[in-house]
């Protein structure tokens, strides 16, 4: 091995940031470069949303201060990349510069789906991914817009409705499924959501497609027309209905593509020294069951990085992904999810709490001899360390339901819910434990239930 | 913005512009009866022929009035200086008394109406611009626009109330005498809770209460929903009001010492002054009391407590700063600096107000000890530096001033000297931690950059790591900003409290140390 390699990183979100950190601390002599044309420095794309809504300012998503990249010996590269010379080992950017590679990582990250609607190009008409999306938005948000509509209930829908609402711009929301995120989310959670997304005076607009985007003579924006029928004037579309590997740039040279940059186990590319991790990569075969080929969330980036780093360093280990977890919020009301809890239950039971209020919400799923699968919960938090033991170690679910105390990650004195979710588990299906009991500063002092 | 909000913000900005004019209205006229009362016995008669040219003549304003103090005593005062005869120089200042003595002005007449036009009108409107807010919406979150307001990210709203803050700090401390308007103002009041007229001080302690009751409910609202946030600010709220601002007032009344309970050395640096020690001990049991539970406090409840819950159980829970600081202080917040250069700055600089404070405490206690043969009238000097850089410069100017420039806990975590004895205990002999759960940070920075300690809490939650930092107030403020549940405070077993090397859980494929 090359002990002074020079390992060249396209992207500089999650994935690759975490893949160099990490290669630093594992090889001290390795030579490290990301390459990025968003922005210089690594930000959490995850914030762009708070930056909008005024929150924070763009320099506080930003992990890391400056001088971090010097002292570790990162070097940043911030320019787009036109294409890759794989036989020549080396990058042309835009500018026709090129940039020497002895080993290539692909952490391009995604795009907005854009599913061919007539309009889908319009001034005003956008998603929300990149730095760049979000200075469009500004823009195009500043004034004159009276109502926005944003295509597609999923993660990004609902921020870029809660930022929108910021600017006190009513929001139209289309969502193709029955109930929101409901390929995701089971019934009652989707019918919560729905009822919170309402409660914010959202327009939410169930089994509703896009069917065009109608234009003004200045090529803007004018209206959109839903599968209904129906036309509605606006003067901003978001769409987010999903996004796909950002890998255009690569299409049609000897990288082997398909939606994403095809890569196996150890995320080695049908090229030599050419590695792929990150929403960009699609694995021949999923990872797990329970996983699908391409990973599109803030954590897998983050092991996809750590493993890679990892197998340029050391002996090459297979990218084996522990429990599955999860987490986001939907206007005010946060959802975590650990194990496996897909829309519809097989050859499994539920055992679902809601809070009198309906906005907070406790499921847990079983296999049929009562271990657990997973759990989701919105409006309350748990531990993390907690499930990934329990569902590791498979315990019944009176098990967990018995300690949940232990999982209860909510602030102190908060209403301590997991006392009416164990009463209720007791009464729909028994068990040989008590309710925990209320601690006396709780009684003194805590929020009743 | 609502109806009840414009009004209230309406009367809120009328009070404070009253508050402003009060100090200019009326006119000053001396007499020799005045001076009488207003002097020590030995300066008396001198005072009295120094300033008979002022008598039966009337002054316009204050400004007037002081200047022709200084014409008449300066010279004289200069001249014993220049001719070093220290024993003979009036050091005591009396403008401030001689000042509220010869006050002829509307407020000293009637001062229930103009309190009522400045104070009152300011905390009314107050109230009435927070009571209501976020009716309409659901609990959450609300920082909506902090960034994009110039009141709380340095806009012009924000350096005019800096300012004015930083020039009321300024007077209040070093030329009081230009406040006797408003301090005549609030003789009834303090008439009633001590038996005795009103100084500076006490003025400053009913504006400084009343600040924290009013923003007080605004935490409440835009916490509403969240227990612990609600419960804290209550608690400063009652630790104020009844600590430091009722019951001192009320020892007063039965003749005791002015003492407050909460105080504790070296943030209540002159507990330990001979003079103190001297009204201890010449209070009979009371004073005893008072001596020893100031002392219990320090070498038992500080490390005890603290051992408990963190230093939280302090400064966010009781201290008058702390309280000052999250009430009035929380829109400013976000404005504190995160850099590791700030930190580093921050240690050094804390630490070492802090060995003054000991070493100057320490000198004191040995100096009264020894009948003041060890070291004389030097720990004077050192008291009166201290007190003026520290006490006041930088615990009120900059503690507070710098509140719309520096966040919120500029002295806190710079300054504050019990911080740092408090700090240091929850760093190396506590129980308390802000766990961090699991993986499922996404690095957004909410959490650092609502910290008003200007701890990088991200640092640590993104790489799976518990924070345990000595700065940290425990104000909760990071758990309860971050959208993905990744922080609690919690108080736990010593053991793996500090976890150096993390792993962050979910690979199942390798398990790297961070």
């Amino acid at each position: 091995m090359n002990k002074n390699r020079h390992v060249v990183i396209i992207g500089n979100g999650i994935s690759g940031v975490t893949c160099a950190r990490t290669l630093r601390k594992l090889d001290s002599d390795v030579r490290i470069t990301l390459v990025s044309g968003e922005s210089k420095y690594f930000f959490s794309r995850t914030a762009l949303m708070y930056v909008y809504m005024g929150h924070m300012e763009f320099r506080h998503t930003q992990p890391y201060e400056d001088h971090f990249w010097d002292k570790n010996r990162i070097e940043l590269k911030q320019a787009w990349v036109e294409s890759v010379d794989f036989q020549a080992k080396k990058l042309v950017f835009e500018s026709k510069e090129t940039m020497p590679y002895d080993i290539l990582v692909i952490a391009t990250g995604s795009k907005p789906n854009k599913f061919g609607w007539p309009g889908q190009d319009l001034k005003g008409v956008q998603g929300l991914y990149s730095k760049q999306d979000l200075e469009t938005m500004e823009e195009a948000t500043q004034e004159g817009v009276t109502r926005a509509v944003i295509v597609g209930g999923g993660l990004i829908g609902i921020e870029m409705a809660e930022m929108l609402a910021y600017r006190q711009i009513p929001v139209t929301f289309l969502v193709r499924e029955k109930g929101f995120w409901d390929n995701v989310l089971p019934r009652e959670e989707a019918k919560l959501v729905g009822r919170h997304i309402r409660e914010h005076h959202i327009d939410l607009r169930l089994e509703t497609e896009l069917k065009e985007i109608l234009p003004d003579s200045q090529g803007r924006a004018r209206a959109v027309v839903t599968s209904t029928g129906e036309e509605i004037s606006c003067q901003f579309v978001g769409l987010t209905a999903g996004v796909s590997p950002q890998v255009d740039f690569l299409r049609n040279s000897e990288l082997e593509i398909n939606r994403g940059v095809k890569v196996d186990a150890f995320f080695q590319t049908n090229i030599p020294d050419v590695y792929s991790i990150g929403d960009c990569a699609e694995f021949d075969k999923a990872p797990a069951p329970d996983r699908k080929n391409i990973e599109q969330v803030w954590y897998t980036g983050r092991m996809h990085g750590e493993t890679l780093a990892h197998n340029l360093c050391q002996t090459p280990v297979p990218y084996r992904p522990g429990v599955w977890f999860n987490s986001a919020k939907f206007l005010d009301i946060e959802y975590q999810t650990y194990g496996v809890v897909p829309p519809r239950a097989e050859d499994a039971q539920d055992f679902y709490w809601e809070h009198a209020s309906g906005k907070i919400c406790f499921r847990m799923r079983m296999d049929s001899e009562g271990k657990t699968l997973g759990v989701n919960v919105f409006g309350m938090r748990l531990s993390h360390g907690f499930f990934d033991q329990a569902i590791r170690e498979k315990w019944t679910g009176q098990k967990v339901i018995a300690q949940l105390a232990e999982a209860n990650f909510d602030p102190e004195f908060f209403a301590p819910h997991h006392i009416s979710i164990q009463q209720l588990f007791l009464g729909e299906f028994g068990g040989d434990f008590r309710p925990a009991k209320k601690s006396f500063m709780q009684k003194l002092f805590g929020a009743k239930v | 913005m609502r109806g009840i909000e414009k009004i209230g913000l309406g009367l809120f900005l009328v009070g404070v512009v009253a508050f402003l004019v009060i100090p200019f209205l009326g006119s000053y006229s001396l007499s020799e009866e005045m001076v009488l009362a207003h002097t020590k016995d030995i300066h008396r008669d001198k005072m009295a022929e120094l300033l008979a040219p002022m008598y039966a003549q009337e002054y316009g304003s204050s400004f007037s009035f002081l200047s022709a103090y200084r014409e008449q005593f300066n010279p004289y005062n200069e001249g014993l200086k220049s001719q070093q005869l220290w024993d003979e120089v009036i050091w005591d200042d009396y403008t401030f008394p001689l000042a509220k003595a010869a006050l002829q002005s509307p407020v000293r007449d009637s001062p229930w109406l103009f309190f009522g036009l400045s104070i009152g009108l300011a905390v009314l409107g107050g109230f009435l611009y927070n009571f209501r807010q976020y009716a309409d919406e659901p609990t959450g979150v609300k920082n909506n626009g902090v960034f994009h307001s110039s009141m709380k990210n340095r806009g012009l709203l924000g350096m005019i109330t800096g300012s004015l803050l930083i020039l009321f700090y300024v007077v209040l401390y070093w030329f009081p005498a230009y406040l006797v308007n408003l301090v005549a103002m609030v003789d009834p009041i303090s008439v009633f809770l001590s038996g005795n007229p009103s100084s500076q001080w006490f003025l400053y302690g009913l504006i400084y209460t009343l600040a924290i009751l009013v923003m007080g409910v605004r935490m409440f609202r835009k916490y509403r929903g969240n227990r612990y946030q609600q419960l804290r600010t209550a608690s400063v709220m009652f630790f104020q009001t009844a600590f430091a601002f009722l019951i001192p007032e009320i020892l007063v009344l039965l003749n005791q010492p002015y003492f407050d309970f909460k105080n504790i050395w070296p943030l209540d640096y002159d507990f330990f002054y001979d003079y103190q020690i001297s009204t201890f001990l010449s209070a009979g049991g009371v004073g005893m009391f008072m001596l020893i539970w100031g002392v219990l406090l320090i070498i038992i409840a500080v490390p005890l407590f603290t051992y408990f819950y963190g230093k939280r159980w302090y400064c966010s829970w009781v201290c008058g700063c702390g309280g000052l600081a999250e009430t009035v202080g929380d829109p400013y917040r976000q404005l504190s600096d995160k850099s590791l250069k700030a930190w580093k700055f921050e240690r050094w600089i804390v630490h070492s107000v802090l060995a003054l404070a000991v070493v100057m405490t320490l000198l004191t206690i040995a100096n009264y000890f020894s009948g003041f043969s060890l070291l004389g009238n030097v720990t004077n000097q050192l008291h009166s530096f201290y007190g003026f850089a520290i006490g006041s410069a930088f615990a009120g100017v900059v503690g507070t001033g710098f509140y719309p420039f520096m966040g919120n806990r500029v002295w806190c975590r710079f300054g504050c000297p019990l911080a740092a004895y408090l700090g240091i205990v929850q760093r190396f002999k506590s129980r308390f931690r802000i766990t961090t759960n699991g993986g499922q940070c996404i690095s957004c920075g909410n959490c650092s950059t609502y910290c008003e300690m200007g701890i990088d809490v991200r640092w640590y939650a993104q790489r799976g790591q518990n924070v345990v930092r000595a700065s940290c107030v425990g104000c909760g403020v990071c758990a309860s900003v971050c959208p993905r549940g990744v922080l609690k405070l919690e108080n736990g077993p010593e053991q793996n409290r500090i976890n150096e090397l993390p792993i962050i859980i979910g690979n199942d494929s390798i398990k790297i140390k961070a």
